[in-house]
């Protein structure tokens, strides 16, 4: 049961989280940012992901291509 | 381009990758294996996703629309960014390319060894081959989850679950009769390339979808995504370019592989 439970474990964070564990984080990140400044500080708050994402993609490849290649 | 358009193709799209990879499985098991345990593991494999679709979009539906903005939103800017970093290392020569040849080639070897080692094991109910039924059920409902997902989140915050599930239908039965058809693996559909739009698309609308369920609001409103979608496009393909140059000339790119079904 519990190597049934470890298994979909695995399975479950290949399928959300992926290879890089940084690119989820990045995300939620940049998710609870445009929350706060939408809600709390009620400020133009559309620029937060894409920012976000013109840091993260170029970082999470950096880390990818400074492992060795993989198949 | 209409909103409506561009649903379709993203969906469409998106889903006929997840088809050619689990036509590629069945083809493999049918083969090696038993047509007849093959198909029926497509067929288990369709009625065990009917169940769930049928127990998840009516759920979907009645989901408030920021919260489910947020969630999908979310999950599509993870997925969508995870499948732009594979599609810019293969562009770039950082990553062997997707080859659905060698992927069948690999099932093929493993259902024919299987046939081999377990020929005391193989019927299972009425199903003369329990490896074959297997292997297809498990391609089918692991694609499959991933076609219905694409289908419900993009359909659902859309307001167009029927435009959405029609791509779907059309994605998979066009592919899935070609497959029958010439009953080898789907090589020349450029699945690379498909996979790079799919990557650039999932991230756009998880871009619009996650920041709006946030509560904020896009200049222009829908129009936001026409320019979303090529923005992001032409980031990648820059991102292509300097990692190519980066790449030393000496080195020669990675052979295409079988290693991931992703």
């Amino acid at each position: 049961m519990a190597s049934k439970i470890k298994a979909f474990g695995a399975f479950a964070y290949d399928f959300v989280i992926g290879d890089d564990w940084l690119v989820a984080a990045g995300v939620v990140i940049a998710l609870a940012i445009t929350y706060a400044l939408a809600h709390a500080a009620r400020l133009s708050a559309w620029w937060p992901v894409p920012f976000v994402i013109a840091i993260l993609l170029p970082l999470s490849l950096w880390r990818a291509i400074r492992k060795p290649p993989s198949p | 381009m209409g909103a409506g358009v561009i649903l379709f193709i993203s969906v469409f799209l998106a889903c006929t990758v997840e088809a050619v990879e689990a036509t590629t499985i069945v083809l493999a098991a049918g083969t090696a294996r038993d047509w007849r345990s093959a198909g029926s593991g497509v067929v288990a494999g369709i009625a065990v996703l009917a169940v769930i679709t049928a127990a998840l979009g009516p759920a979907v539906t009645k989901l408030p629309l920021p919260a489910l903005r947020l969630f999908v939103g979310a999950l599509l800017l993870v997925f969508g960014l995870q499948w732009l970093r594979k599609a810019i290392l293969r562009a770039s020569g950082h990553k062997g390319l997707h080859d659905e040849d060698a992927i069948y080639r690999k099932q093929l070897a493993a259902a024919q060894s299987a046939s081999a080692r377990s020929a005391s094991a193989r019927r299972l109910g009425l199903v003369p081959d329990a490896y074959a039924f297997t292997l297809s059920f498990k391609g089918v409902l692991l694609e499959g989850l991933e076609v219905v997902f694409i289908a419900l989140t993009f359909g659902g915050n859309a307001h167009d679950i029927p435009l959405a599930a029609l791509a779907a239908v059309l994605a998979v039965a066009l592919v899935g009769l070609v497959g029958l058809a010439v009953r080898a693996p789907l090589a020349r559909v450029p699945e690379n390339t498909m996979k790079f739009v799919v990557g650039v698309m999932l991230t756009a609308f998880g871009t619009f979808w996650g920041t709006e369920g946030a509560g904020a609001r896009w200049p222009g409103s829908d129009a936001a995504l026409l320019v979303i979608a090529p923005a992001i496009a032409c980031f990648a393909l820059l991102l292509v370019a300097l990692l190519r140059r980066g790449r030393s000339a000496s080195e020669p790119p990675p052979a295409r592989v079988p290693a991931e079904v992703s």
